[in-house]
């Protein structure tokens, strides 16, 4: 039933896999790379002032040295100028020259704009050599423009896509995060997400020069000559070719990489985070183990996407020489048999140089695409995940809330090869107290994570006020409760704002109040910085009695409809836990409270007991009802108070 | 780095060849033009195009062995960085790790070691070329002209000055780049941690909201990096034009004067172009340069990161088999923290004995059992087990003499036998069998489809609070100590499996010393010697008899758990 409500993912889900060896995925390089690529066009109008800033630039380095080359033929005929007497004219000259037999010299000079004695034309070399300057500044001006814009797009682009990441972890369903190691999550928002950036930076504006420079260097040897063309356009299939090769041999090696960095991520995370049972247990020379498998595999991995990446360059160059060699003899060829001219087979040898070079950075850049492909592949894989059934915002809700909770015949488990909760049925009618007890293990806490919608039913309905809760936005239903979890997690921030958690809008005196309901205002005070103290999930001098007294008082200032306490006082001393009940009492008045205990004395008063066993309810009724029945109930209540006092 | 010196001198080798096969070609090159095309000899052209290929050749197997080599010794520097990173993270204490804080170790051991292996690779692979290339053409440009040499000394200073200037503008920005990475890693692992309180709660535009916050401002100080990053390029392709251009200005005047020959002008603007072109690869690397300097001093400040608790030097190795502990007039203050946590505490334990102790919420219970393992050192007093100071011993033999059940039952990502092989990595199934019947955790592992090979989840999240705690108390079991430390480990319990594992567990560690941490009565109520804690301080030593007739704090506490039941009765 959960399965068919959930939305089918589009593109592919990378189904749910066990922390440990996720299998590699077969990459998809072009469809990664058309995704990134779509994400960048978001930014369209700075995209284009990327590509313009690029064709502008680059048009201007490939005019800038034809005009160097103006300067030094101004230079080179001043020379020649001052070679000969002035008054000769150059007719006379070249003529002179023909006649002594030099006709190399002659052509030369014939060729070049003569006039004997007159020396170098300073004016002329100046103005052109400070056009030539003022065309590089502007070139320069307009590549750090493309440069900043790109800068821009680029980090648009990824802080577009982690704040993708972090959306999607709030609409993935609970069980996701019980299957996936939370270091793997992280590296995917840190590191990949980084290293998109990174690769994505760096390739964006060479791709672009690049492509212009091949563009236009074959313009102007199509110009020259097709032929010749024809031969050095054989630089692109090779290059494809070598590209296409080394890159399915180094792309799974990429992803390799990538994914060992997100798996030794999580082994980091894990034993950080368990920093202090790794130690006492000495278990650090194992933990060291796994850390130097992992780290080994990322090793391996990330050595050997280099290197394999690494030998496009190399191999690109070889073509080129080859490429160049194969020009200059069909290009004398060509002379030979009289379709081209000398100067013309030079000019296209330089072309080709030029040609060919873009090629092979291209080449190399897609070294570094790889890169960025692979994680962007892990970034896309995490936002492709199958998510919770879409909430829908008119979903009906009883308004105002009663509070009469329903279960159905609810069957549920995490596992389906262990079932947990079969045919559960349970009522809780408006402003009850309803106790849940039994063994641990029995189902308690399932049922919490149930009625907070956590987890889709496999069975069953549960309805609030006659509504099915499974037809309702999971916000809005949550918003109605107040929970105090067993897991006692704070953020790092104030004391103030973690008891405010539950409500923005929340007054100082609210939460004086609420802190003093829940007997944890004078620890607070107690405090340097009192509620300003900063604190958060590891902090080590707030004991773990101090930290269920924040959870409640986070929970009384929600001021819920209805409220849901699981083991809420469990680390809190009995005493302070008597004074806790009584405010507990008054806000448990008019709303329906489910409270699991095991310290039955705090449900004794509880309107509704509920005696779990193995995820069936197995008894039901007060305390007194229960008691007199010999029961489950009795049992326990026994063995809790079996021992005399003395 | 060290251990690699054969490889890097490889690198180098190689590299140096690759670039002076690399100087060769261009003359190759230009006799194929001068000789070959315009004599239109054919012969010639093959013939170098061959020699021409063979130094491509040449070139090209040197450049494959120096990448070979150059990744393997950037990739390997970088392993070792990391296990180094962690090994130092592992001899923290928990002072260490509230000052640095998880998030920000996980981004050091991966994504700053990560800046450092790429430059390190490219400096490799690229580099080594760069000061040949460099070198090379400056030593043709003084062969070719002095006077218009000295226009590097203009050119060449001129780049080092502008790319310092950005280098030194851009350092500050990576530093609070990476920060704000780790703030970054630190508020998602926050929310993947606190999901269920999240959802609970409706807070996920709040924590949406400050995601984004903290992802724009990294986006700002990544776009001011890229920004200032972005001069750098430009900068170094604009002296370099410049300085061609001039160079061709002040030879135009010297050919005129008749000082320069044509040709070497030429010449000299080609060798100009190389070193500038070397200048101009060496910059593709100190673009990476500055932020892999940060990372850098990141990982260098966490190896330098001295542990406030470090082992004694001259501890020697000892069995500590005894399961004698001695807590004697122990205080303890987290630093900075105007009041201290304990005052003069004094507790003993024995083999055989089951010391308990109680107090209220924050009286520093939990503190107390840290001190044993040295989780903390005290700031007054001291702490002996089997007679020596906790100081004085080797952590792992200290470790070894103590099973801990910890307040929250961390488990690990694993299997059920996984976890509890924790302690004892040798122990066979039927220990690990017997340790969890005591637990009264043997029935739900059974009815796991797997058994002892059934899954656990990162934290155990995939089993239930009391279940965790269960296998956290078998965990403990399995490694069999001469000192168990339960810390409020029956919280999660109900009474009766409390009792019952309670009942188990006297035979098991009837050889051993027992402290529990307790807030139920009923836990503790029959344990040798009761400590009743309250601020800090021991009020009330003794027995359950004995307290009740002197302690006011320990009645009150009974009376608040059982005074309302006896007067029900």
């Amino acid at each position: 039933m959960s399965q068919q409500r959930e939305r089918p993912a589009h593109g592919p889900a990378g189904r749910g896999m066990l922390a440990g060896a996720p299998p590699e995925k077969a990459s998809d390089f072009r469809g990664t790379l058309r995704r990134v690529v779509r994400l960048l066009l978001v930014d369209r109008s700075l995209v284009w002032a990327v590509v313009a800033f690029g064709v502008v630039g680059t048009a201007l380095s490939v005019v800038g040295p034809r005009i160097l080359g103006h300067a030094t033929d101004i230079v080179f005929t001043g020379y020649l100028n001052g070679q000969f007497e002035s008054g000769a004219s150059k007719a006379q000259i070249v003529a002179g020259l023909r006649a002594a037999g030099d006709d190399t010299q002659a052509n030369l000079l014939a060729s070049v704009d003569l006039r004997p004695g007159a020396g170098v034309d300073y004016t002329a070399l100046g103005w052109v050599l400070a056009g030539v300057i003022a065309l590089y500044v502007a070139a320069s001006f307009l590549m750090w423009f493309q440069g900043r814009f790109t800068t821009v797009v680029v980090q648009r682009m990824v802080a577009g896509l982690r704040d993708q990441v972090e959306d999607k972890v709030h609409r993935l369903p609970i069980s996701y995060f019980d299957r996936h190691e939370r270091g793997d999550l992280l590296s995917r928002t840190t590191n990949d997400v980084d290293n998109i950036a990174q690769s994505f930076q760096q390739t964006i504006s060479q791709l672009l020069t690049s492509a212009l420079m091949i563009i236009g260097t074959l313009a102007m040897m199509l110009i020259i000559s097709p032929w010749l063309s024809l031969v050095a356009l054989l630089t692109i299939p090779a290059a494809i070719v070598i590209t296409k090769a080394v890159t399915k041999r180094s792309q799974p090696q990429f992803i390799a990489q990538w994914g060992a960095t997100g798996r030794i991520n999580g082994h980091i995370e894990e034993v950080f985070t368990g920093h202090e049972v790794v130690k006492v247990f000495g278990r650090q020379a194992q933990a060291a183990a796994e850390f130097d498998r992992r780290n080994e595999a990322l090793y391996a991995s990330a050595f050997k996407a280099q290197f394999i990446s690494g030998v496009i360059q190399p191999l690109m160059f070889f073509v080129s020489n080859l490429n160049y060699v194969l020009v200059a003899v069909i290009g004398v060829l060509r002379v030979l048999n009289g379709s081209l001219s000398i100067g013309e087979v030079q000019a296209f040898i330089q072309y080709s140089r030029q040609f060919s070079q873009p090629i092979s950075q291209m080449a190399a850049m897609v070294n570094l695409l790889q890169s960025g492909i692979a994680s962007a592949e892990r970034v896309f894989a995490l936002i492709d995940e199958t998510e919770e059934s879409a909430d829908d915002p008119q979903a009906p809700f009883p308004q105002p809330v009663r509070g009469r909770v329903v279960f159905d015949d609810v069957t549920f488990s995490y596992d389906p090869d262990r079932p947990l909760i079969e045919h559960l049925d349970l009522v809780a009618e408006p402003g009850q107290t309803v106790a849940i007890v039994g063994p641990t293990g029995a189902g308690k806490t399932t049922l919490t994570n149930l009625v907070l919608r956590f987890y889709d039913l496999q069975g069953g309905t549960i309805t609030l006020d006659g509504v099915d809760v499974a037809d309702m936005d999971r916000r809005v239903l949550r918003d109605h409760f107040g929970v105090v979890l067993q897991d006692t997690w704070l953020f790092q921030g104030t004391i103030r704002d973690n008891i405010a958690y539950g409500a923005d809008d929340a007054t100082e005196e609210q939460i004086v109040r609420a802190a003093e309901a829940a007997h944890v205002d004078h620890f607070v005070r107690t405090l340097p910085d009192g509620y300003d103290s900063v604190i958060d999930d590891e902090g080590a001098n707030i004991s773990a009695g101090q930290r269920q007294l924040l959870t409640i008082a986070r929970a009384f200032l929600a001021n819920p409809s209805i409220l849901v306490l699981d083991e809420a006082t469990s680390s809190v001393d009995t005493r302070t836990e008597a004074l806790v009940q009584q405010a507990m009492e008054r806000l448990r008045s008019g709303r329906t409270s489910f409270v699991i205990a095991h310290r039955l004395s705090t449900i004794r008063d509880a309107d509704h007991i509920v005696v779990m066993d193995g995820g069936r309810v197995v008894e039901q009724g007060t305390h007194t009802s229960l008691l007199e029945s010999g029961g489950a109930y009795h049992r326990l209540y026994s063995a809790q108070f079996s021992a005399p006092v003395a | 780095m060290a251990a690699y010196r054969r490889d890097v001198a490889l690198v180098v080798c190689f590299q140096v060849v690759q670039t002076l096969a690399n100087l060769a070609l261009p003359a190759l090159n230009g006799d194929i033009i001068d000789r070959g095309v315009v004599t239109g000899d054919l012969g010639f052209i093959w013939r170098t195009g061959a020699i021409m290929l063979g130094f491509t050749a040449v070139q090209i197997v040197c450049n494959i062995v120096a990448v070979y080599y150059g990744a393997r010794v950037a990739m390997a520097v970088g392993r070792d960085v990391r296990a180094a990173v962690f090994d130092a993270v592992q001899r923290f204490g928990a002072r260490e790790m509230a000052q640095l804080g998880a998030p920000t170790l996980i981004t050091r051991s991966t994504n700053d070691v990560q800046q450092v292996q790429l430059l390190l690779f490219m400096v490799l692979t690229l580099l080594v070329t760069a000061p040949i290339m460099a070198v090379g053409g400056v030593m043709m440009a003084l062969r070719e002209d002095v006077e218009l040499s000295a226009l590097l000394l203009v050119c060449v200073p001129a780049l080092m000055v502008g790319i310092g200037m950005v280098i030194a503008q851009v350092r500050p920005v990576f530093a609070v780049m990476q920060q704000r990475l780790d703030t970054i890693n630190g508020v998602m692992r926050e929310q993947i941690m606190g999901i269920r309180v999240i959802r609970a709660f409706v807070k996920e535009e709040h924590e949406t909201a400050r995601f984004a916050r903290a992802n724009r401002d990294n986006m700002e100080i990544a776009i001011r990096a890229g920004k200032l990053m972005a001069t750098m390029f430009p900068l170094v392709i604009g002296v370099m034009n410049v300085s061609v251009a001039t160079a061709t200005w002040i030879g135009g005047y010297r050919i005129g004067d008749g000082d320069l020959d044509v040709g070497t002008l030429v010449a000299f603007q080609n060798y100009l172009v190389q070193i500038l072109m070397s200048v101009m690869m060496a910059t593709f690397l100190l673009m990476l340069w500055p932020r892999a300097e940060v990372s850098a001093e990141r990982i260098v400040q966490v190896l330098r990161t001295e542990p406030a608790i470090v082992p004694d030097p001259t501890a020697r190795r000892r069995v500590l088999d005894q399961g004698r502990v001695d807590v004697i007039g122990a205080s303890f203050a987290y630093p900075g923290a105007e009041e201290g946590v304990l005052h003069g505490v004094d507790l003993i334990a024995r083999p055989g004995e089951t010391t308990a102790i109680i107090g209220s919420t924050g009286s520093g219970k939990s503190t107390l059992l840290g001190l044993l393992p040295r989780l903390f050192d005290v700031t007054g007093g001291r702490v002996e087990i089997d007679g020596h100071d906790v100081r004085s011993l080797h952590p792992d033999d200290l470790w070894a003499a103590i099973g801990i059940v910890p307040q929250r039952p961390f488990l690990f990502s694993g299997t059920v036998a996984s976890n509890l092989r924790y302690g004892r990595p040798d122990a066979t199934d039927d220990e690990l069998w017997e340790a969890l019947a005591v637990a009264q955790a043997r029935d739900f592992v059974e009815r796991m489809p797997e058994g002892l090979d059934s899954p656990i989840t990162q934290g155990g999240t995939n089993v239930s609070g009391g279940q965790r705690q269960r296998l956290a108390i078998a965990r403990a079991l399995v490694k069999r100590p001469p000192i168990y430390l339960f810390d409020d480990s029956f919280s999660a319990l109900d009474f009766s499996t409390d009792a019952a594992l309670r009942a188990a567990l006297k035979p098991v560690t009837a050889a051993a010393a027992v402290i529990i941490v307790a807030q139920r009565v009923a836990t503790i109520r029959n344990a040798d010697r009761i400590v009743v804690l309250d601020v800090g301080e021991v009020v009330g030593c003794g027995s359950h008899d004995e307290l009740m007739g002197t302690c006011d704090v320990y009645r009150e506490i009974v009376l608040s758990q059982l005074g309302a039941e006896e007067a029900a009765r």
